[in-house]
Parts: structure tokens; C-alpha cells; sequence
């Protein structure tokens, strides 16, 4: 039960930070890839802001925890080459999010907030989501359950 | 705040917070696996729908775009962040923060495509589509 709560609370206190930041205002995220236009630099702050935080407590806890507190082990990313899955599929990412001015998070916290336009973009990132994970589970299963897990697996985030 | 959260994420459940992540996780169906991840989205929705109450102007739409490129934007970034495993929050800020090679490739990797994306919006299609 408290994992669950404290994953709603992460879950809401990360919501309301991306809309004091000003990530939910696809205007915004626009201008700040707007180089040759009326660029606006105030996201790289937000962005360098969660970095400062994070980073700390990310070296602290795994050096000097055993494990976190609600479960038995960390799971943390462990491979470090660059293939090309991870860049071609950043790179779309990076078409979609210029084009919609919405990535993920945001794009469901807009949907709460009833915003039609992130109900649209958001409906169709959930297809796309769970259409690649449908494809990737049923390539494992024709493959005989020869797993591409690693590959179908958020290995990174 | 945001960089709170996500710490808190890892010292209490261990995990990273990338958002991609946590929803395509939920599509996999891995039994104990799916709760939280269903929660934390539940939790950023509840924080919309909230905040929007005494913020509306926090999720204005101010960019003009149609139904059509609405759609195409929602299905990239979906593709994309699976594809690619993660997006801002997981790459950006997570995988920055650990130092991550994989992480900061990708993340240039989206920041050019996302630029040039806006260059030939804003700068070559009137700023409309």
C-alpha cells in the first residue's frame, strides 16, 4: 500500500513540477528549440535544475545504500554501448516532441488537466507505446521465447 | 521538484524516472511490476487536473496544430521513446544525472531532431501544421 502511495505522490509532485516549470506549454518547449527564431532559453534551466538535484543523491544512495527503502534492489541501467535502436528511436522522439511540443510526462499531466490538444498527442503516444511493446512481445513469442527482452526491456528510462 | 521526485523515486522504489519507461512497462505485463507504474501516472494525471484548477494557464496550447499533427506527434514520440528507451525525464535528466553515455547520445540524438523539427515548422511552414 505504501508503495503504491508514495508512487502516486512521486508521480503528482513530478506533474505539478514539469507545470511550474513551464513544461507543459508546448509554446514553450517550441521556443526553446526555436534557435533561428525567437529562441528561448528558460527550459535548459528546468532541465540543468532537475540534473543539479539528482545527481547528488544518485551518487550518495548508491555508494552508501544497500537498497532502497521499499524494495529489495536497485534497478538501475547497466548497459553502456550506443547502438542504433537507441539513437534512431531518440531521434523520432526528438521529431515528435519539436512537432507536438509535448513529450511524455507532460503529456499526461495535460490530459488531466483536460487539454484536448494532449488528449489527442496523448491518446496517440499510448498507441504507440503499447503498439511497439505488443509487436516486441509477440516477435519474442514467434522466436520460439528466444528473449529480446533486453531489447523490448526500458533499459535506459 | 522535478528533480525531487525522481530522487525520491530511487531512494524508495529503486527505480529510474523516466515516464516512457514507467508506461511501457505497464504493456509488458510482468506480475508485481505494474502497480506502482500505474499509481505514478495516476499521480501525474491527479496533479493536472488539480494544478489546472488554479493554474489553467499553465497548460495553454499556444502553438497552432491540427488534428493531423497531433496524432503523428503522439505516435512518434510513442515509437520513439520504445525504441530509443526513454525520453526527456529517463535520458535527460536520469541518465544525464548517472552520467550515462547511452543516456547524453540519445539525448543530443532528440534535441537535434527536435530542432530541426521547429526550424522547418516555424521557419519553413509558417509556424502552422
Amino acid at each position: 500500500m505504501k508503495v503504491k502511495i508514495g508512487a502516486f505522490l512521486g508521480g503528482a509532485l513530478f506533474g505539478v513540477g514539469l507545470a511550474v516549470a513551464g513544461m507543459t506549454q508546448p509554446a514553450k518547449i517550441v521556443g526553446f528549440f526555436d534557435f533561428f527564431g525567437s529562441w528561448d532559453p528558460s527550459l535548459a534551466f528546468v532541465m540543468g535544475g532537475a540534473i543539479i538535484v539528482y545527481t547528488p543523491v544518485y551518487r550518495w544512495a548508491i555508494r552508501t545504500w544497500q537498497r532502497p527503502v521499499w524494495a529489495p534492489a536497485f534497478s538501475l541501467p547497466t548497459r553502456s554501448d550506443i547502438d542504433g535502436r537507441l539513437v534512431l528511436g531518440s531521434a523520432i522522439f526528438g521529431v515528435g516532441w519539436g512537432l507536438g511540443g509535448y513529450c511524455p510526462g507532460p503529456a499526461f499531466t495535460s490530459v488531466g488537466a483536460r487539454s484536448e490538444e494532449a488528449l489527442t498527442f496523448g491518446l496517440a503516444m499510448l498507441i504507440g507505446v503499447g503498439g511497439y511493446q505488443l509487436f516486441m512481445r509477440m516477435r519474442e513469442k514467434r522466436s520460439g521465447g528466444a528473449v529480446d527482452a533486453q531489447a523490448a526491456a526500458m533499459i535506459d528510462g | 521538484m522535478i528533480g525531487t521526485a525522481a530522487a525520491g523515486l530511487l531512494l524508495f522504489h529503486g527505480r529510474i524516472a523516466g515516464i516512457s519507461g514507467i508506461a511501457g512497462g505497464i504493456f509488458r505485463r510482468e506480475a508485481g511490476d505494474i502497480s506502482w507504474r500505474v499509481m505514478f501516472l495516476v499521480g501525474l494525471f491527479a496533479a493536472g487536473a488539480g494544478w489546472s484548477l488554479f493554474y489553467p494557464e499553465d497548460y495553454v496550447v499556444e502553438i497552432s496544430r491540427s488534428t493531423p499533427a497531433l496524432i503523428v506527434a503522439g505516435l512518434t514520440v510513442g515509437i520513439g521513446t520504445q525504441l530509443g528507451s526513454g525520453c526527456t525525464s529517463g535520458h535527460g535528466v536520469c541518465g544525464i544525472g548517472r552520467l550515462s553515455k547511452r543516456s547524453t547520445a540519445a539525448t543530443i540524438s532528440f534535441m537535434i531532431t527536435a530542432a530541426l523539427t521547429v526550424f522547418v515548422v516555424n521557419e519553413m511552414l509558417g509556424g502552422s501544421v
